[in-house]
Order: C-alpha cells, then structure tokens, then sequence
C-alpha cells in the first residue's frame, strides 16, 4: 500500500502540470503557432515560488488558507480513486460522497478567499462559481451512481476499474458512454475550461476562475495553479478510467499505460478548446443543466 | 434496580428543581437586575451541567427509570421515565442551555434596576425545564403541560425587545402557529388515550393493535401538530419572524434544541403506533426534501443574518425529515439496511444541528453584540475586527455545508449512504425515486455552500460596510468560550465519528424494537480505520503545505486590492448579499421564492429622484395562510353578532349551553 501511495503521490505531483502544457501545447499547434515548451508550467511553478509576494491589506488568514486547502484537496481526493489499473491507496464504502464533498471544501475556502479581498471582480467570480457548482455537482453524483449500480459498490475502486472493457458489448455499454461524455463535461466545467470559462484570459468581466485569484500572487498564486493542474487531472483520471484496459500485473506498466492515456486526455481538451468558442456566460446554467439531463438519461437507460 | 439508576433519573430531578428554583429566585431579586442576571445565569449553567452528567450514563442503559407521583384522587399521574431515547435529546437540551446562560451573561445588558433580568431568567430558566420535562414525560398530560410551557417561556423570550413593533408581530405570529399545532397534539393524545384507555404513555401499546387508517390519522396529526413546532415545510412560517426576533442565546436555544422536541414527539408516538405504510414514509421524506431546498433557496435571498439563519434551520429540519421519512419507507418496503442507515443519519443530524446552529446563531449574536447591525448591508471586514468570533462563525458554517472532517459531513454521508443503498436493492421506479432524492440532495448541498459562502463573505469580509461595523471589537472571553464548546464538539463529532454512532447506538435500538427483528448483523455503519487514515493524510498534506509555505516565506508587502488601479478600496466596491445570489436566484431558483421590488424609476427623459426596494416574504405565509385565515376570518364575522355587550345576554348563553348539556348527558348513553 505504500508503494502506491507514493506512486499515487507522485504521479500526481509530478504529471498534472504536464497536462496543462499539453493542453497548451496542443492548441499553438492547431492555431499554427510553434507554442511555448511542454514544460513551461512547470518553469511558471518555479518562478512564482521563487517571487515576493503582495497581500492586499483588506484580507485576513482566510485568502491565505485558500491556496493551501486548494491544493490539499485534490492531494487527499486522488488517493481515493484508481489511476487507470493502479488502484486506489485508501477506499472504503461510500467514499464517493467524501470524494464530491472534498471538493465543496475546496471550493468553500477559494470562494471566501475571492469574498476576503472585498473586490467585485473577485465577489463575481466567485458567487459564478458557487452557483455553476450547485448545477455540476448532481450530475456528478448522478454518473456516480450509475457506476456504482452496475458495479455493485459505493467504493470508487470499484466502480472506475475497467469499465468499458468490461461492459462495452453488454446493456450497460450506452449508459457507460453517456457518462463518460457527462463527465468530461462535468471536467471542462470544474476546472474552467472553454466553453465554460476561458483559462487564458485575464480580467474579462464573463470570466469565473481566473477572477477569483487575481489578487493572489508569487508563491500563494503558484500553490493555486499548481492546485488547479491536480484538480484538472484528478477529475481527467475519472474521464480516462473508462477506457483503460485490465492490470498487466506489473504496477509500472499499468502506470506507463494510464499516464499515455491521460496524456491523450489532455490532447483531446486542447482540441475542444481549439475548436469552440467561450460560451455566452447565460448558456452555461443550460448546458449544464443539460449535463444532468444527458446523465438522467443514462441511469433511466440502466434502470428501464 | 441498582443504584446507579437511581441516582440517574434523581440527577435529573435535581437539575430541574435547581432550574425551577433559580427562576424563581431570580423573581424574588425584583427589580435588582445585577443579581437576578447572576442568579438566573448561575443556576441556570449549574442545572445544565448536573442534567448533563445525569443524562449521558443513561443514554446507553437499555431500559427505563421511572419516577412518579400520583395523585388519585384528582386522577393525576405525574410520571417521568428516562430512556436511552430521552437521554438522547436530553444531552443537546443541557448543552445549549449551559452554552446559552453562559453567553447570556456578556450577551444581555439590564439597566441596573429594572425587573427585566428577572424576568428573562425566569423564562429563560422555566424554557430549559420545560424542554427536559417533554421529553421525560411518561404521561400525555405532563407532556402537554411542559409542552405548553415551552410554548408560554419561549413566546416572552422571544418578545424579550418587546418594545419593538416587529418582535411583537413576530411573537405572535409563533404563539398562534404553535397553539394551532398544539390543538393537533391535544387531538392526537386524546384519541390515544380513548384508544389505550389512559394517558399514560405506558398504556399506549395498546396502540399497535390499530387498524390503519385510525393509524394514519393519529400520525398525520401528529406530523402537523409537531411539525409546526419543528418548523417543517409549509408549517415553517412562524420560524425566520421569531428566530432573528429573540435574542441570539435564545434562538440557539430555539434552532438548536427547542424544535428538536417536536422531532422527539413524533419519534416517541412512532414506537407506539403500529408499522406505517411506505407512501406515508414517502410523503413524509418528499416533505422533508421539499422544506430542504425551500429553506436553503429562501436563506439565500435574505439580507438579515439571523432570517438568513433561520430558513437554513427550516432546511436542516427538512433533511431530518428525509432521513425520517426515509426510514419509515425502507422499513415498510423491507430494506433493512437502508431503514438503519436513513436513521442513524436523522438522529446524528439531530445532534449536529444543535451543535452547528447554537454555535452559528451565537456567533451572529456576537456580530449583533458588537455592530448593533442585523443587515448584512450593514457588516462587513468583521474577520478582521473580530478574529476569534469570524473563525469560529466560520467554522460553524463549514460544519453546517457538510465539509468534511466536520460533523455535518458524517450525518449526511449515512442519508447518501442510504439512499444509495435502497437505491441499488430497487428496481426500476423505487430506484429511480431514490437516486432522484439523492440528486436533490446534492443540489442542497450546493446551495448550502452557497448560502454559507455568502453569509460569511459579505458580513464578515472585505471592508466595513457601515461606520458601526468599522468599529466592532472581538467578542469577550465568556462569548468566546460558549461558542467554543459546540464548535469543539463539531470537530470531535466529524473526527471520531464512531464515538456519537456509539452513543446512538441505544435510543437506535429503543426506536427499531417494536419492528424490528434482530438480526445480528451489525446495526451501525463501518466507520473503517480508512476514514481515520483519510483525515490523516489530510492532515499530513496540510501541514506539509504549510510547513514548505513557512520555510519559503517572504517579505510580504501589504497593498490595497487591485481595483483597477484605484487605491482607496471601499465597501461600495464591494459585492452585495443582492448580487452574489443574484445570479442563483435567476438561473437556479423558482420564481417563487425570489424577492418582490418596486421600482419608482420611470421612463422620463429627466428623471426624477428614483427609489428601489424588495421584501423578501415568504411564499408559505403570504400566498397560503395569510389567505386561508383571511378567509377564516370573514366567515368568524358573522359570529359577532352575539357578542351583545350586555352581562344578562352572557348570563342567559351560560344558562342555555348547560341546559343543552344536561340534556346532551342525559340522551347520550
């Protein structure tokens, strides 16, 4: 168990700011640009833990505690989930709800440490962010429980092992499907991803995540960042767990296997981001909204 | 018996004659309010601390002690049992009551002669044995008595500003609310007792012998009677008035504990009655889950924070009564481990919200303590000004979103977990019931969050709001240390759970005897060494965080936040309580729920001074009560007519009603 802990540790640590150059990387390349190197977050993560920092007078402990809980939580939630056929560190029944409610511990703390600077810009972000939550949140237990129906259990291990390898050919394979395509929505909303948010621009008025940590800065702002690249993998490892295939046996080319495919993943995020615009601000309650009637769909097809 | 019993249930005498007696003598104090105040607040905490430690030994005895005290000849039996089931909201009981009379010293300012404190700790102390009182009593008559009792104290505590036209709106807005709901209860123990032959609660076993439908009459009266005391959906309107009217120790007494009695009734007539019928556990739970995103849907219009707190109390209620209905559901159609579950989960959630709510509606009091402000408008930068109070206002608030590790993460995860599980033994429409309350159930989770968020950012956040709240200072030490027990509670709540599921355990059992048979498979949910392992690697992550944090740390220099490079940030900057759940309000609310405004600003090409304001009403009292009493009253009107002024009319009515009744005695056999 402790050899996975660390594997789990650090892969985790080690691959999520990858993604984010992927991501990057990916979309330079379809807009016809060479694109900064795949390693440039993790350079950006150095030079902001390197740099000063600015407090803004009006804020208490609270906007400190934002970044640290930002980046405990995904830390703690990933050891409750398998990383492809590396299974998870620490399950017990019904750690899918611990699983959905770390994440509302996150968000409690980076809302009120937007809420701490008394800015509009970042009392905006985060009363956006509050409300897309409540919308994207039953969704994500909705694909939660269809998984746990056809695996049988309330343990996250369980239900993320070899979904589609397993069920692809039997009645489950279209509700599988249909909250895999729930989740990955479920994951371009949760970590401000295009269509819901735009992750590189900076002080527009429609945006969500970017506005809420414009006053954070140096080492604090990397612990947010870095905590966002974890988060966006945690939730990415949920999308990828479906295709991957059985354990080979061997713990470091089941790990080799899940790191290609959520790399792939990244490929594919950076390819919806090329290819579609930000929506309108007022859609979005829709299309998530819609989200969770695709995953209704998905568990009536499993129930009928 | 042995004497440990005995010296439980004395315990409990002696707490509520030192309550009875200190309220008392804080009546003799007159108009020295300096020693009532102390009197009151001193028996007050010590009557408090002895219920406590007489209460908590009994909550794992199975079995029962009795007192009594009869009196034959005037048919009275004055009787009082404890039981696991008592001892389990005996404990809240005491705790907030300690909680509060400690606060209440800071908290209350008497002028130095006024009988005023007399008075307040009269109520005060007679509210705290009246609650102990219903649920020890053995007889429904000594129920009803203490019943009413709480009725009577917590109406003058809650008119303790009484000068105030509103709190007098509000006082008796609740009185009339409560007594409709106590003339259910009356209806509920008289047909009881016609049917066991006594009042006796102990002859109520001849109870599960009822058919049916007498069956279902006597619980649907008794859900209206109670819930309108436990402030369920739709019979909530009395609650957001009287909660933010009453002073602060009260309405965490109130939130916290006095509404929790009503929930004691109904579970008490539920080991009587005979097995309900699932669609009745099914409307029940819809009530529940209806009330919950009710309640938290309106706690997030409202710009005062105690009203703000209130509606969210209208929700936990609701999600109590989820986890109520849900048990009688899963136990009518058979699904044992979901019944348990769904149990556990309501009467853990009974305990956590007194804890949560005394501590949160304390903390708001100190807010009011230190600005004079309930507008969240009016607040603001608190955090700053008022560290301890801000962190432990916080605190409360993340216990109440159900974020683990705290407590109200536990009693939520068993309604998930058992929603889940009655949802995956199911078929088709019954699982696809479930999952959709579970569904719900996040959605109020969401809100909660949202709720909670706003409270805390917009009252205790950013800059001052107003020059009151420039001015706040923390809170004294007293204030501090009440607030602190429940907080405390909180974390050890959600840290160890299996110590509070323990204590369960006992009234689990006194509640599922009448249906159920053992099964000798484990009753409580598994509480693994991997939640432990959880909370620690948590707590790992965290301080090695903050550990690297600290070692790499900075000169950090302090600026104003950045608005657009103004550099004088002012609260009129700021985002509002309006506009934060603005955006909630127009994408997830229904419209029902949202504030009314008018608007006087016209289409003129100059216009003239313009005025904007909303009222925040509740759809409950304003579109269903208020008309159906309206009504009511029209129809009453006619009745007027015999109201002649004239003493020989009376006489002549009195005269003419005991002749009907001679001649009704005579006829009827």
């Amino acid at each position: 168990m402790i050899i996975r802990l660390l594997l789990h540790f650090l892969l985790l640590a080690g691959l999520s700011p990858l993604l984010i150059g992927v991501i990057t990387r990916t979309k330079a390349i379809i807009a016809g640009r060479q694109g900064a190197p795949l390693w440039q977050p993790y350079r950006d993560l150095r030079r902001l833990f390197g740099k000063d920092m600015v407090l803004s007078s009006t804020t208490t402990w609270v906007f400190r505690a934002g970044p640290v809980v930002g980046i405990a939580v995904p830390l703690i939630a990933a050891l409750l989930i398998p990383f492809g056929a590396v299974g998870a560190p620490l399950s017990f029944s019904g750690d899918l709800v611990l699983f959905v409610y770390l994440f509302g511990l996150a968000r409690f703390f980076t809302v009120l440490a937007a809420l701490d600077t008394g800015s509009s810009f970042e009392g905006m972000g985060a009363a956006r962010e509050a409300t897309f939550s409540c919308l994207a949140e039953p969704t994500l237990f909705v694909a939660f429980i269809v998984l746990a129906r056809i695996s049988g259990s309330f343990t996250l291990d369980t239900m993320f092992k070899t979904l589609l390898a397993n069920n692809l050919q039997t009645v489950y394979g279209v509700s599988l499907v249909l909250t895999a395509i729930c989740l990955f929505i479920i994951l371009l909303a949760e970590n401000s991803r295009i269509p819901f948010d735009d992750p590189n621009t900076h002080l527009e008025l429609t945006m969500i995540h970017e506005v809420m940590v414009l006053d954070h800065s140096g080492p604090d702002f990397g612990l947010i960042l870095y905590g966002a690249a974890m988060k966006l993998m945690v939730m990415g490892t949920l999308v990828v767990n479906f295709i991957m295939p059985p354990s080979t046996g061997d713990l470091f080319v089941d790990a080799a296997f899940y790191t290609a495919a959520l790399l792939a993943l990244a490929v594919g995020i950076g390819l919806v981001e090329s290819g579609m615009a930000r929506l309108r601000l007022l859609k979005v309650p829709q299309l998530l909204i819609g989200t969770s009637l695709l995953s209704f769909f998905a568990l009536v097809l499993l129930l009928r | 018996m042995t004497p440990i019993f005995a010296t439980d249930i004395n315990g409990l005498l002696l707490a509520l004659a030192v309550l009875l007696a200190g309220g008392l003598l804080c009546l003799l104090a007159g108009p020295r309010a300096r020693l009532a105040h102390l009197l009151g607040a001193s028996t007050a905490a010590l009557a408090s601390l002895i219920g406590l430690t007489a209460a908590l030994p009994a909550l794992s005895v199975a079995g029962s002690q009795q007192v009594a005290l009869s009196w034959p000849a005037a048919g009275l039996n004055l009787a009082l049992t404890l039981d696991p089931l008592a001892a389990f909201f005996l404990l809240p009981i005491f705790l907030l009551t300690f909680c509060g009379a400690l606060y209440a010293i800071d908290y209350l300012h008497f002028p130095a002669r006024s009988w005023r404190a007399g008075l307040h700790w009269f109520f005060y102390n007679t509210l705290g044995a009246s609650m102990a009182v219903v649920v020890l009593a053995a007889n429904g008559l000594v129920f009803m008595l203490a019943w009413e009792l709480m009725s009577l104290s917590s109406f003058f505590l809650v008119t303790h500003d009484y000068q105030e036209e509103k709190v007098r709106q509000a006082g008796w807005l609740y009185l009339v609310a409560t007594h409709i709901g106590a003339a259910f209860l009356f209806f509920v123990f008289f047909e009881a007792s016609r049917v066991a032959g006594s009042l006796d609660f102990a002859s109520f076993a001849a109870l599960r012998a009822l058919p049916v439908d007498a069956t279902l009459l006597l619980f649907f009266a008794a859900l209206i009677g109670f819930g309108a005391k436990a402030g369920l959906f739709p019979l909530h309107v009395w609650l957001p008035d009287a909660h933010p009217a009453a002073p602060s120790h009260v309405s965490a007494i109130m939130s916290g504990v006095m509404i929790k009695t009503a929930l004691y009734g109904l579970l008490r007539l539920l080991t009587w009655l005979p097995p309900i019928p699932a669609w009745a556990g099914i409307a029940v739970a819809l009530l529940g889950i209806t009330g919950a995103l009710f309640g938290i849907a309106m706690a997030a219009t409202q710009t005062d924070i105690k009203r703000s707190l209130a509606y969210s109390t209208v929700e936990n209620i609701g999600l109590i009564f989820l986890g109520l209905g849900l048990w009688l559901f899963c136990q009518a159609t058979g699904h044992e481990q979901a019944a348990v579950l769904a149990l556990v989960g309501a009467l853990l959630h009974i305990w956590n919200h007194s804890l949560f709510k005394g501590l949160l509606f304390l903390g708001a009091g100190s807010v009011v303590h230190a600005t004079g402000k309930r507008e969240l408008s009016a607040l603001g930068g608190l955090l700053r000004r008022m560290p301890l109070t801000g962190s432990l206002l916080l605190f409360g608030a993340a216990a109440i979103s159900a974020l683990p590790p705290l407590n109200g993460f536990i009693s939520e995860w068993l309604l998930y977990l058992s929603l889940f599980n009655a949802g995956q033994d199911a078929a088709g429409g019954a699982a696809f019931f479930f999952m959709l309350l579970a569904i719900l159930l996040a959605l109020t989770g969401g809100l909660v969050v949202l709720v909670m968020t706003r409270l805390l950012g917009v009252a205790l956040q950013g800059e001052p709001r107003s020059a009151a709240a420039a001015e706040a200072h923390e809170s004294s030490a007293v204030l501090i240390a009440a607030m602190s027990i429940p907080a405390a509670l909180c974390l050890l709540v959600g840290v160890m759970p299996q110590l509070p599921l323990q204590g369960i355990s006992g009234p689990l059992l006194t509640l599922l005897a009448p249906n159920h048979a053992p099964t000798g498979s484990p009753l409580l949910p598994p509480f693994g060494p991997a939640w432990s392992l959880s909370l620690l690697t948590g707590l790992a992550a965290l301080v090695a965080i903050v550990a690297i944090r600290t070692w790499r740390r900075r000169n950090a220099s302090r600026l104003a936040t950045w608005g657009c490079g103004y550099l004088k940030p002012s609260a009129r900057m700021a985002y509002t309580a309006g506009s934060y759940s603005q955006f909630a309000q127009d994408t997830v609310f229904c419209s029902c729920v949202t504030p009314t405004g008018a608007s006087t600003r016209g289409p003129a090409l100059f216009p003239p001074p313009a005025q904007f304001g909303q009222e925040r009403l509740d759809p409950a009292l304003t579109r269903w009560f208020l008309p159906l009493f309206g009504k009511l009253a029209e129809r009453a009107y006619a009745f007027r007519r015999l109201q002649a002024g004239q003493l020989s009319i009376y006489v002549l009515y009195i005269f003419i009603a005991t002749i009907l009744l001679l001649g009704w005695g005579i006829m009827a056999p």
